[in-house]
């Protein structure tokens, strides 16, 4: 019998261990942020654009680069969500749980699932050269739909798929459509429509190796939709790569800035979840 | 055996004759349970009628070659034993056997002349409206007390807050559940305890006006009272609507049948009127099964 305790103890403790150790890596990241990053953050830095030789150390903030990826997250979400939401209300409503095509679907969104964002910037790029296209926003803005209409997808899929049959039957036997009762499944996923916006909020907010190619980089902000913009993960790359101590920080200024948006994208998704959680089953 | 049956039909006589116990608190006693007439309504008194109805799944056939009429304005109770075949012919009535992979349909199910199971797009719907259902387990919509009620009027194009108002409180009056959350219309359904969901299911059902409704066990998740509670409700609501209900429990049966259909492997083995199958069952199955041989 003790032998039992001790087992349960021992994994006890492991599981709390590895617990632990994501949140060391957390705590460590945030705390490298903002130890390097805290100090050469001010309000120039982020409500000026770059001036000449920022990337050397002289004056400037990178608000180009705040603003060019807000453009990129909010109309690649935007978007995103125009796309995946019908898909997902098609695979679960539409076709039959046991259906070939679906089957066929959810496998192919597990394959983009898992391409890395590179080949997507990579794919745009060729298409772009092919259709005589500059980088631009708007080709960051499609490029990183592309690369989060998978997160999208499969995220809600996950939710929807465990949508109550009975709930469906509920609708039908009032005498609704399938397309009414998408009102009914809507409402019951809201809650994973809300988590999967902020995982692909978080992936597209963070993406250096898709927009490198497409929406290229500028120090000013963009006013159209053809012009190219600036990114906060290439801003710090770019910084990063500065042989100067001091670029270097501004770097984690900018990183400190990314993850502070971050932040407040995910307490306010958190949040909307709450609410829209009220009515579920 | 046969012994073993009177007996066992001596005692439901007993019972039979025990006092009808009062309405449980819940049930609207003095309510007179009347449809608000928003839609037209056929005027037709024909029973829902199964004629040559088989269905099978796969290569696995479950009903065969089902024949019956199921009265108005009566309490039908569909019997047998777990898996025969009685939950399939309830969804039958009401097309719910759509959403079954690989199963084929024989047969139809006429509801004053039209047919259920041939039916397609807005009939199909007028159909489904036509027929109600009470799931087993209550299964409110992820929305407010009040939006699942007006929910059946709005995909139906009744428009308007003070009609859905009207709406919601005439029937949660008739299900007798008014009282209990007319100060909480906007709180979510599943606050409700189990008791109140399933009356507030039934509610949402009749708020679409059926001539038919069919309960798929819709007891067997409620504890006692509630359950007491929506069978009571069954048996006032019999004056303007036609209840299909299907049971596993004989005494419930017993209690508010007025019409039974024995099922057995998915045939039809033997259906009349409640005291007829209960006390004087023709079929050496269904003497067997009331007499608890199989179950």
């Amino acid at each position: 019998m003790k032998i039992k305790y001790i087992e349960e103890f021992a994994i006890k403790i492991l599981m709390a261990l590895s617990l632990l150790t994501v949140l060391g890596f957390v705590v460590g990241i945030i705390y490298t942020i903002f130890h390097r990053g805290w100090s050469c953050i001010s309000w120039e830095m982020v409500s000026s654009l770059p001036g000449g030789g920022f990337y050397i150390g002289k004056e400037g903030g990178f608000l180009n680069a705040i603003v060019g990826s807000l453009y990129i997250v909010i109309a690649s979400t935007f978007l995103g969500l125009l796309v995946s939401i019908p898909v997902v209300f098609y695979l679960n409503i539409f076709l039959k749980s046991h259906s070939k095509f679906a089957y066929i679907a959810r496998m192919a969104y597990d394959v983009l699932f898992g391409i890395p964002s590179i080949v997507y910037g990579a794919f745009a790029f060729t298409l772009m050269i092919w259709l005589g296209l500059r980088t631009s926003l708007l080709g960051g803005i499609l490029v990183t739909t592309l690369l989060i209409i998978p997160i999208l997808i499969r995220s809600m899929d996950e939710v929807a798929k465990n949508f109550p049959r009975d709930l469906l039957e509920a609708s039908y036997s009032l005498g609704a459509t399938r397309l009414e009762t998408l009102g009914v499944m809507l409402r019951q996923i809201a809650p994973g429509i809300a988590t999967a916006t902020l995982l692909s909020v978080g992936r597209a907010i963070g993406d250096a190796a898709g927009v490198m190619f497409t929406a290229g980089f500028s120090d000013s902000i963009p006013t159209s939709l053809s012009q190219p913009a600036a990114t906060l993960p290439l801003s710090i790359f770019f910084q990063l790569s500065a042989p100067q101590a001091e670029v270097q920080d501004r770097a984690y200024a900018a990183a400190l800035v990314l993850t502070i948006i971050v932040l407040v994208i995910s307490l306010a998704g958190r949040f909307i979840l709450h609410k829209f959680s009220k009515n579920k089953i | 055996m046969i012994e073993a049956f009177k007996r066992w039909s001596e005692s439901l006589k007993l019972s039979t004759n025990q006092p009808h116990t009062p309405p449980v608190q819940g049930a609207d006693s003095s309510h007179e349970f009347i449809p608000d007439r928003k839609f037209s309504h056929t005027q037709s008194q024909a029973p829902l009628e199964v004629r040559d109805l088989n269905l099978s799944i796969g290569e696995q056939p479950i009903l065969k070659n089902v024949n019956l009429q199921i009265p108005r304005n009566k309490i039908t109770c569909i019997i047998g034993p777990s898996g025969c075949g009685k939950s399939t012919l309830l969804k039958t009535f009401n097309r719910m056997t759509d959403s079954i992979e690989q199963v084929k349909i024989n047969g139809s199910v006429l509801l004053g002349g039209e047919d259920v199971i041939h039916s397609r797009g807005a009939d199909l719907i007028e159909l489904r409206r036509r027929i109600g259902l009470v799931p087993q387990r209550p299964c409110p919509l992820p929305m407010s007390i009040f939006d699942n009620i007006a929910y059946g009027c709005r995909i139906h194009g009744i428009r308007g807050k003070w009609k859905h108002e009207q709406v919601v409180e005439h029937y949660l009056h008739e299900v007798g559940l008014w009282e209990e959350v007319k100060d909480r219309l906007r709180d979510p359904a599943t606050s409700l305890s189990i008791g109140q969901q399933q009356r507030l299911c039934l509610a949402r059902s009749l708020a679409v006006e059926p001539e038919f409704i069919l309960a798929d066990e819709a007891t067997s998740a409620l504890d006692p009272i509630s359950s007491k509670i929506v069978e009571d409700l069954f048996v006032k609501l019999k004056q303007h609507y036609s209840i299909i209900m299907v049971t596993h429990t004989l005494r419930q049966a017993l209690r508010i049948a007025d019409y039974v259909v024995f099922i057995y492997m998915g045939e039809v083995i033997e259906a009349g009127d409640a005291a007829q199958v209960f006390h004087n069952p023709q079929n050496e199955l269904t003497r067997n099964y009331l007499s608890g041989v199989f179950s």
